[in-house]
C-alpha cells in the first residue's frame, strides 16, 4: 500500500482540486480524500509526504519521437520512456517516423512489447497514414490498430494530396482511429529555416509562412466534415489555424488540436543569434501567434499540450543553422515551461493539469488514462511547483539535450511518478 | 563600449566604428596608388581565407589586402561536394584554429555560418558573405565610394533595386546606411522582396520610377540566373523592361546621382550599357575601394599595437 499524504490533488474529470490523501493498492487507487489515509499504518504502508506538492493524473503525451527503431544514438525506448516518467508522463504516443517507418503491424508490435518489458511509461504508438510516409498509398490501419496503434499520422510529412487525405480519413473512420496531421504545405515551405517574418528577413533565412499551416488546416477541416473522421492538428503554431479550429468546433465537428510548450513559450526572436536549439518545425512564430495559442489553450479551443519531444544529438545541432535538424527535446522540461505560464497568469493550474491529462486522453476513447478515480489505474504525477533546478545535460534522462532551456534555471519539477502504483521516478529531495 | 572583435554584420557597430574603418581605408587607398603598394603593418600575422562558395572577386580582393599588409595569407577553398563527404564546419574550424591564425575571412552559403564559427574560435572572424544574410565589407566599400564621390555619407536617399530577398549586399547596405540617417528605398518584383521588408528599416517602393525619384545613390543588384524560370521571375526580358535602369530613368534621380553595382553586372538586364559605362557609374571605383577597405578591416582585426596604418 502506498500513501501520498497531504498533497493538492487534482482530478480534472471531477473538478477535484483540494488537499487530500491518495491511497494506492495493487496498482489501483483505493481511496482519495482529506484524511483518507488516517489510521493507515504498519509495515505494509509506504508513506510519501507530498504536502506543498500537486498530485495529478499521470500525463498523456500525444506526440513524441523516441527514435527507436533506427536512430538509437539519439534516443531509444529505454531512455525515452525514462525521460517521459521523469517529466510526469505515464502514457506517450510515439510518431511513426522511425527507421523503418512504423507502417506495419510487426513494427508496432515489437515497439509495444519492448516498452511493456521496460515497465516505465505506457507506449501507445501512432501508425503511419501512408506507406513509408510517402503520401501515396494507405498503410494497413486495421493491422496497426490491432497491434496497439491508437491513431495514424505521417508526422514530419504532411499528406499533401487532398484525394489521399480524403481516403485516409474515410478509411481511418472505419476503424475509429484518430488521424493526426502535420499541417504544412511543403510547396510553401521549400527550403524554409524559420518563421517567415521580421526575424527571417533580418537573418537572411528562408521563411516558413504561417499560411502553409493554415491552408492545410482549412482543407482538412472541410474533408473531416465531409468524412466524419476524428481529425487532430499536430503542434498547432499559427493564429490562423487557431481561428479555423475555433470555427470548426463551434459547428460541432469532431476535430481537435495540440500545442507544444515551446510554441507557447517562445517566439521567432529566440532564433536571433542562429541558435539551432530553436530550429523546429513548425517554427517559433510571432508574439501575436503565441498570444493566440495561449488564449486558445486556456479556452479549450486547443485541447491539449503535446511535447513533440524530438531528441537530436550534437551531430544534428552543432552546425550551421541551415544544416541543423528541426526539433526540440521536450519531455522533461514541459512542466517547468508550462508553470511559467501559470505564474504569468495565462494558464490556471487546473487547466494546465487538464491539458496534460484528461484532455489528451479524451482523444483516446479506449484507453484508461488521464484521471484519478477510486478504482482506477494508479498512474500519478506529483509536481513540485517551486523546485528550482538547472537544465544541464546530466539533469536529463533523455539521451540528448537539444532544448532552448539548456543551461537555464527553471522552476518546477516532477517529484514522483507512479505507473500502475509502482514508483518509476522519484527525484531526490 | 569596446569595439566588436569580429566583423559578422553591423550588430554592435556604431557610426564611429564605421568612420574609423573608412578613414583608415583612405590611408590604404593612397598606399594602393604608390609604386610600392605594400606596408609591413601585419608582418608575422596569419590570415586564412576560408571560402565555401566560389568567389574570384571577393577572395582576390581579400588576398591582395592581406598581402599588401605583409600578412601571411592562406587560401582555403572548400567545394560544397567535399563538405558533403565528410568534415563538419565545426571540425574544419577547430583544425584551422590549431594553426593559430589571427583572422579567418570566411564566405559560406549558409546564413549565420560565420556567427557559428565566431563562437568557437579565439581569432577574429570577418564575414566575406554568408548565405542571404550579410556582406559587411561590400557595404563598407560602397560607403567608402559614396563618401568619395558624393562627398558625404549623412542623410542620403538611396534606392536599392532587384533581388532584395536573396541579397546579402542589400541587407548590409541598409544596415550600414541606417547608421548615417539614410532613407533607404527598395524596389523590385514582389516575388524578390522579403515579406517583412520593413524589418530591414527600408521603404518598399512599387516601381523603379518611384524608387528613383530624387535619390542621391542608386544600387542595382545582380539578377541571379537561378531565380529564372521558376515562380520568382518569368523572364529576364520582362525584368529588364520593368526594373532595368537606363539613362532615361536615371534622369529621375538627383542630378549627379551615383550608380552602383556590386558586380558582376548583367549588362542589358538590370543595367543598360550606357549607364554602366556612363559618368554616373561608380562600378570601377567600388572595385578599387574593395582592396583598401578590406585592408582597413584586416588592420582593425589584427593590427592591435600597430600605430599609423599606412606608414608602420
Amino acid at each position: 500500500m502506498l500513501v501520498l499524504h497531504g498533497g493538492r490533488v487534482f482530478d480534472p474529470r471531477t473538478g477535484l482540486d483540494e488537499i487530500a490523501d491518495v491511497v494506492i493498492e495493487a496498482g489501483r487507487i483505493t481511496r482519495i480524500g482529506r484524511g483518507a489515509a488516517d489510521g493507515l499504518e504498519g509495515e505494509q504502508v509506504e508513506r510519501r509526504d507530498v504536502s506543498g506538492k500537486w498530485v495529478a493524473p499521470g500525463f498523456v503525451d500525444l506526440h513524441v519521437h523516441l527514435r527507436e527503431p533506427g536512430q538509437e544514438y539519439k534516443e531509444d525506448l529505454a531512455s525515452g520512456l525514462r525521460a517521459a516518467v521523469a517529466g510526469g508522463f505515464t502514457t506517450v504516443c510515439p510518431m511513426p517516423n522511425t527507421r523503418p517507418v512504423n507502417d506495419t503491424r510487426a513494427i508496432t508490435e515489437s515497439m509495444v512489447a519492448k516498452a511493456k518489458s521496460l515497465g516505465l511509461a505506457r507506449l501507445l504508438p501512432f501508425g503511419a497514414i501512408t506507406r513509408g510516409l510517402k503520401g501515396a498509398e494507405l498503410a494497413e490501419m486495421a493491422d496497426l490498430r490491432d497491434a496497439g496503434a491508437i491513431g495514424v499520422s505521417d508526422d514530419g510529412r504532411c499528406v499533401m494530396n487532398a484525394a489521399v487525405m480524403r481516403r485516409a480519413l474515410e478509411y481511418a473512420r472505419t476503424f475509429d482511429l484518430l488521424v493526426t496531421q502535420h499541417c504544412e504545405d511543403h510547396h510553401l515551405t521549400e527550403g524554409a529555416q524559420m518563421h517567415e517574418g521580421v526575424v527571417s528577413a533580418r537573418l537572411g533565412l528562408r521563411g516558413w509562412p504561417r499560411e502553409a499551416e493554415d491552408v492545410i488546416v482549412a482543407r482538412d477541416l472541410l474533408l473531416a466534415e465531409a468524412t466524419g473522421a476524428r481529425y487532430h492538428v499536430a503542434h498547432i503554431s499559427s493564429m490562423g489555424a487557431v481561428r479555423l479550429i475555433r470555427e470548426a468546433k463551434s459547428r460541432g465537428l469532431r476535430v481537435s488540436a495540440e500545442v507544444t510548450p515551446h510554441h507557447l513559450l517562445y517566439t521567432e526572436d529566440a532564433v536571433l543569434g542562429y541558435d539551432t536549439h530553436c530550429k523546429v518545425n513548425p517554427p517559433l512564430r510571432t508574439e501575436e501567434d503565441r498570444e493566440a495559442l495561449r488564449q486558445a489553450l486556456a479556452d479549450g479551443t486547443i485541447d491539449c499540450v503535446a511535447t513533440d519531444h524530438a531528441p537530436h544529438s550534437s551531430l544534428e545541432k552543432d552546425c550551421e543553422f541551415a544544416a541543423a535538424s528541426v526539433g526540440i527535446n521536450g519531455l522533461e522540461t514541459a512542466v517547468p515551461g508550462l508553470l511559467e505560464l501559470v505564474r504569468g497568469g495565462s494558464l490556471s493550474p487546473a487547466r494546465l493539469i487538464e491539458s496534460l491529462t484528461s484532455s489528451p486522453s479524451a482523444l483516446l476513447p479506449d484507453v484508461e488514462a488521464g484521471g484519478l478515480a477510486v478504482g482506477g489505474r494508479a498512474d500519478v504525477a506529483v509536481i513540485d511547483p517551486d523546485l528550482r533546478w538547472t537544465v544541464e545535460p546530466e539533469a536529463l534522462h533523455s539521451r540528448c539535450d537539444n532544448t532552448p532551456m539548456l543551461h537555464h534555471e527553471v522552476t518546477g519539477a516532477i517529484a514522483l511518478t507512479l505507473v500502475e502504483g509502482r514508483v518509476v521516478h522519484e527525484r531526490p529531495a | 563600449m569596446t569595439s566588436p572583435r569580429h566583423l559578422l554584420d553591423f550588430e554592435g557597430y556604431g557610426r564611429d566604428d564605421v568612420l574609423s574603418i573608412l578613414d583608415a581605408a583612405e590611408a590604404f587607398f593612397e598606399v594602393s596608388r604608390r609604386p610600392v603598394r605594400k606596408v609591413p603593418t601585419l608582418r608575422g600575422k596569419t590570415i586564412i581565407n576560408l571560402f565555401y562558395e566560389n568567389s574570384t572577386r571577393t577572395r582576390t580582393s581579400f588576398e591582395l589586402a592581406g598581402k599588401r599588409l605583409s600578412a601571411d595569407v592562406v587560401n582555403m577553398s572548400v567545394a560544397a561536394s567535399s563538405v558533403k563527404k565528410g568534415e563538419t564546419l565545426s571540425d574544419t574550424v577547430r583544425t584551422l584554429e590549431a594553426m593559430q591564425p589571427d583572422v579567418i575571412v570566411m564566405r559560406h552559403g549558409a546564413s549565420g555560418a560565420p556567427h557559428f564559427v565566431a563562437k568557437r574560435v579565439r581569432c577574429a572572424v570577418v564575414n566575406a558573405g554568408d548565405g542571404t544574410h550579410a556582406h559587411p565589407t561590400q557595404a563598407l566599400l560602397d560607403a567608402f565610394t559614396i563618401r568619395r564621390r558624393v562627398g558625404r555619407l549623412d542623410n542620403l536617399i538611396v534606392a536599392i533595386c532587384g533581388d532584395i530577398a536573396h541579397s546579402r549586399v542589400a541587407r548590409s547596405a541598409a544596415e550600414l546606411l541606417a547608421l548615417f540617417g539614410a532613407e533607404v528605398r527598395v524596389t523590385g518584383p514582389r516575388t524578390l522582396l522579403p515579406r517583412d521588408a520593413a524589418a530591414l528599416g527600408v521603404r518598399v517602393m512599387p516601381t523603379l520610377e518611384s524608387a528613383l525619384e530624387g535619390v542621391d545613390v542608386v544600387m542595382m543588384l545582380r539578377i541571379q540566373q537561378e531565380r529564372l524560370g521558376g515562380t520568382r521571375l518569368p523572364s529576364l526580358r520582362e525584368y529588364s523592361r520593368t526594373f532595368g535602369l537606363n539613362r532615361e530613368l536615371l534622369g529621375l534621380a538627383k542630378p549627379g546621382a551615383l550608380v552602383m553595382h556590386p558586380g558582376p553586372m548583367n549588362r542589358g538586364v538590370e543595367i543598360s550599357p550606357e549607364v554602366a559605362d556612363g559618368p554616373s557609374s561608380a562600378v570601377l571605383d567600388q572595385v578599387e575601394a574593395g582592396v583598401a577597405v578590406r585592408m582597413a578591416v584586416l588592420y582593425r582585426m589584427a593590427g592591435e599595437g600597430a600605430s599609423n596604418p599606412a606608414e608602420a
